[in-house]
């Protein structure tokens, strides 16, 4: 069974991915929308099973890998309640990913390679959440990492793709670095790299010291920090987050499947996956909850002044996932895990949600050019709408003794907001609720701006784009018709008259306007999974929230998977009600603050940034992270490499090889062209040289 | 006493003939001294008591291979002026090596008869009641016939050699052809005919 | 002293390092190479005769008799050569001989 979860995307995606063209693209779609959907559907019943308390932890051995003297690695796939929830948060995004693509990339020209890369994707993330060794962890860690480069750089002909692709992966490679350190440690300190008997043997291992250089280290310690710094590459936390942004380059539907719901969410599942370990090290624990909340806040600011609607909701990817590991470091790692578990839904709704927006916009995505869509486009109104509410948080916090009932974000952000109370620690608890704000804020903004008001697509060059197009038009291809269009645009208007002057002259009169462009619903396939997703984003946490979180049921559910810390659920249920409220009143502060900057008084905005002109500079330019890590990191190694490039390979490797072979054949043959001087003294001196030389050796000299 | 003088004049003109030999500009002075040289070693050989060996020197090398030399230096006409001695380029070196070929040959000399170097047997030991000449014929026609005639087939081939290379065809010579001249028949000298008068005849 | 057979030897190599030098030597003059070859040839002669007759060894003597018969020969065929270099050439300097120049 779970064998079949696993392998069946990665069938379909090699069907895809070496049938392209030869299958057509509707067989392919249908293979892996298909193998995808029997996936999720048979993940479902494995997960309620655990729900229902029915079934146990097991693994399922398929294959032995390495025997190498203490090491045994096997490839073997382990289900528990942790796996449980992965495997369906995984397959049932995927499969709605793959749905909407159908709509989405409807009119591009290499589908089968789009939905080939979505399953294998599937697949990498499938071995690496039911992974039972350390090994094939990363294996599945790896392969998310080339699945998402592929992804990104899916129009790999646009310049600025292919390079967010490449900064993806390396910067991800940095993280892996210290993963595999980790995983380096790991072996060399429990001669294992299967997790249960890592895990089984962590306890004793706590206090101990590694030596390092000569120092001594606690072993729990380095191992978590190294294992983290995997975990902050994968998931773009502070330090390691400036792919994140810049994957936006990939199609939607890939933002939304793996910069949303699975592959940064990784990060999340290692440590979670890994809790007992961590809870051996304090140390670890601060690090996580510090680069947590440092990441949170970060992006939260970041995301209040982008003006790209995929950006804002990538920044805010960043910020929930930091929201994630500060709860993991806590400790309330089924809070951690909670959260995922809802902004996995909440969060590729969002994004599939903005797809569908952009589609309707003919690919523009600057919310400076949307306003007024409310009308136009319900279904996605009410889908984004839905989304927007749980991302936020809304909810009735459980007051006077009644149950709490909200929206999934509400659920699992106070979850972790008061997990963060009840473990000690105010200075975190307050930057959650600051960051409650701010998420409000933003989330708000992006519906203002796009979903009310009064429409300003007249000036964006897509839009205008459309109206000057013909129908049947590729929209992918919109330079390369651009010089047509011109050429066919004077043919026109003769023979249509002077209407298309003055609608000429109309849009460029005045910015604001719809400009005659009439945006249209989307397709089918992209509207079910938003109804789907909408349906999760307002039940999810309701109906869940006591498996996750809950002291008995929660022990009950997550049967040792991770690390549960009853005493500290316990705590959280009971913290003071301001408490309780604080993310509430954070919620409605942010939202009447964009109320009132978007809706009624649109100048307000403006006139803040004039104000503070500095600020709204750093935050634009995401803190100047950008810039200076191309200062420390890429002009370094670009010297670096000119250097080995000029003066290591030209000058010298090359001396020594080619170059120096060609040198040396053509002086010898100059010097020993001198010898055949062709004149006959020359020839009898050198017999006599000779001569005396036989003599010499004759008399034994 | 004698025989050392007589070593030591003969060795001493043979040297200084040959380092003259090489040195003159003049190739006809140069002969001379060659002819000089040979004629001093032949002295040194009579010295030794190989007569035979010496007056074949003379005649042979002096009488025919010198006078050679003379013969050629003289029928080529060559430029004496041109010949300037310039030193060679390798001289100084050349010098030296051949300092030092001189220098080891008498080394091996001075080995030789010195320590106790190992002869070869005889291959065919000097009977002295007989001449040298006489026991040189006995060895020569018995033991070294072959070699002999060998060497008479290699004057025989330098022989041809020599026509060979220098011989060119003139063209142009009107040359008797002898043969033909002695063929001649009388009946194919004259032929009578009676010519028509005033009309000539057709030779 | 006695003349020994050492003394003849070393007149016999002093000829024959004469004869060599004389024959790298001599750049304008084809006719003093061919005597040169000649001194050599008598250095060895001179150096058999000796050998033959201190070691009382007739095989000496006829061997320097070919030596004698060879050298003849050679010195025909060398002249002849230097005949025809003359024809072509008109003078008897080698300095300018380098048509085998590689």
């Amino acid at each position: 069974m779970i064998q079949l979860i696993v392998f069946l995307p990665l069938l379909a995606a090699i069907v895809a991915g070496f049938g392209n063209r030869a299958i057509g693209n509707v067989p392919a779609k249908l293979v892996t929308t298909a193998a995808l959907f029997a996936s999720c559907l048979l993940s479902w019943p494995i997960f309620i099973g655990f729900l229902s308390g029915t079934s146990t932890a097991t693994v399922a051995p398929l294959l032995d890998f390495i025997h190498s003297g203490d090491m045994n690695v096997a490839w073997s796939l382990r289900v528990d309640a942790l796996t449980a929830v992965m495997l369906v948060v995984v397959t049932s995004v995927s499969a709605l990913v793959h749905l909407y693509s159908w709509g989405y990339m409807d009119e591009d020209p290499d589908q089968p390679r789009f939905f080939a890369y979505l399953s294998l994707f599937t697949f990498a993330m499938l071995m690496l959440v039911t992974a039972n060794n350390l090994v094939q962890m990363f294996f599945g860690w790896e392969g998310v990492g080339l699945a998402s480069y592929l992804l990104i750089g899916f129009w790999f002909r646009k310049p600025s793709a292919s390079a967010a692709a490449i900064k993806a992966f390396v910067v991800n490679r940095v993280g892996d670095l210290g993963f595999m350190l980790g995983i380096f440690g790991t072996f060399l300190v429990f001669g294992t790299v299967s997790i249960p008997e890592i895990l089984a043997a962590a306890p004793g291992m706590a206090g101990s010291t590694l030596g390092f250089l000569g120092y001594r280290f606690d072993t729990m310690t380095v191992l978590c920090l190294l294992l983290f710094v995997g975990a902050m590459g994968k998931s773009a936390q502070l330090g390691l987050h400036t792919w994140l942004p810049d994957a936006m380059e990939g199609p939607t539907p890939v933002s939304a499947l793996i910069h949303a719901a699975t592959m940064v969410t990784a990060g999340v599942f290692m440590v979670c996956r890994l809790s007992p370990m961590f809870e051996m090290s304090p140390v670890a624990l601060t690090v996580v909850t510090s680069v947590g909340a440092a990441t949170c806040l970060f992006a939260a600011t970041c995301g209040l002044v982008q003006t790209d609607i995929k950006r804002v909701i990538a920044y805010s990817t960043c910020s929930q996932l930091g929201y994630m590991f500060f709860a993991a470091g806590v400790g309330a790692y089924g809070a951690a895990m909670f959260h995922l578990f809802t902004h996995a839904f909440f969060k590729a709704l969002l994004f599939l949600g903005a797809g569908s927006v952009i589609h309707a916009m003919h690919h523009e995505q600057d919310m400076r050019y949307y306003g007024g869509l409310r009308k136009k486009i319900p279904v996605t109104f009410w889908a984004m709408m839905a989304g927007t509410l749980a991302i936020t948080g809304v909810g009735i916090p459980g007051i006077f003794g009644n149950t709490a009932i909200g929206f999934a974000g509400f659920h699992s952000k106070d979850a972790i907001i008061e997990a963060s109370w009840a473990a000690g620690q105010p200075g975190v608890w307050f930057v959650g609720v600051l960051v409650a704000l701010l998420t409000s804020f933003y989330s708000w903004r992006v519906m203002f701006l796009t979903f009310w008001g009064k429409p300003r697509w007249a000036a964006s060059e897509h839009i205008q784009h459309a109206l000057h197009d013909a129908h049947g038009h590729d929209d992918h291809a919109h330079d390369a018709h651009h010089a047509d269009d011109h050429h066919a645009n004077p043919a026109q208007a003769e023979d249509a008259g002077h209407a298309p002057h003055d609608h000429h002259d109309a849009t460029h009169a005045s910015a604001e306007g719809d400009g005659g462009y009439h945006p249209h619903e989307s397709p089918v396939p992209m509207l079910v999974p938003l109804i789907v997703l909408s349906i999760g984003a307002v039940l999810a946490g309701f109906v869940f929230h006591g498996f996750f979180i809950e002291p008995t049921a929660g022990e009950e559910f997550w049967k040792g998977a991770i690390a549960f810390r009853e005493h500290l659920m316990h705590e959280m249920h009971g913290v003071p009600l301001l408490i309780k409220l604080s993310a509430t009143i954070a919620m409605l502060l942010g939202l009447l603050t964009a109320w009132y900057a978007y809706i009624k008084a649109p100048n307000f905005p403006a006139k803040v940034v004039e104000q503070f002109g500095v600020l709204y500079d750093f935050l634009l330019h995401k803190w100047y992270f950008d810039e200076l890590y191309e200062l420390i990191f890429v002009r370094p190694a670009f010297a670096i490499g000119r250097f080995l490039w000029h003066r290591g390979d030209e000058k010298t490797i090359n001396r020594f090889g080619p170059d120096g072979a060609t040198w040396v054949v053509q002086v010898g043959s100059r010097v020993a062209n001198r010898f055949q001087t062709g004149y006959l003294y020359t020839y009898a001196f050198v017999m006599l040289i000779g001569l005396t030389a036989a003599v010499t050796w004759a008399i034994g000299l | 006493m004698i025989q050392a003088l007589a070593f030591y004049l003969f060795a001493f003109v043979v040297v200084l003939s040959g380092a003259l030999t090489i040195a003159s500009r003049n190739p006809v002075h140069s002969v001379m001294w060659l002819i000089l040289a040979f004629f001093n070693a032949a002295g040194l050989m009579i010295l030794v008591g190989a007569e035979f060996i010496a007056m074949l020197l003379v005649i042979v090398y002096v009488g025919a291979v010198a006078v050679l030399f003379l013969f050629v230096v003289m029928m080529l006409d060559i430029d004496f002026t041109e010949l300037r001695a310039g030193v060679a380029r390798y001289f100084g070196i050349g010098l030296a090596l051949a300092v030092a070929l001189a220098a080891e040959v008498m080394i091996a000399i001075g080995a030789w008869s010195t320590g106790p170097i190992q002869l070869a047997r005889r291959a065919a030991p000097i009977d002295d009641t007989v001449p040298n000449i006489q026991a040189i014929g006995n060895l020569l026609y018995t033991r070294y016939l072959f070699v002999f005639e060998g060497a008479g087939l290699v004057l025989l081939v330098a022989m041809i050699g020599a026509i060979v290379l220098t011989h060119r065809q003139r063209g142009g010579v009107k040359a008797q052809n002898i043969s033909r001249q002695n063929a001649r028949r009388p009946q194919d000298a004259t032929r009578n005919t009676s010519p028509v008068v005033g009309q000539g005849v057709e030779l | 002293m006695t003349i020994g057979l050492a003394h003849y030897l070393v007149v016999a190599a002093i000829l024959f390092t004469m004869g060599v030098l004389g024959i790298f030597l001599n750049r304008k003059n084809l006719i003093v190479i061919l005597m040169a070859i000649e001194l050599i040839l008598l250095a060895v002669n001179i150096n058999l005769v000796a050998f033959s007759a201190f070691l009382h060894d007739l095989v000496g003597q006829v061997f320097a008799m070919f030596v004698l018969t060879v050298a003849a020969g050679e010195a025909a065929i060398g002249l002849a050569i230097l005949v025809i270099y003359f024809r072509g050439r008109g003078t008897i300097a080698v300095d300018d001989v380098n048509r085998m120049k590689g």
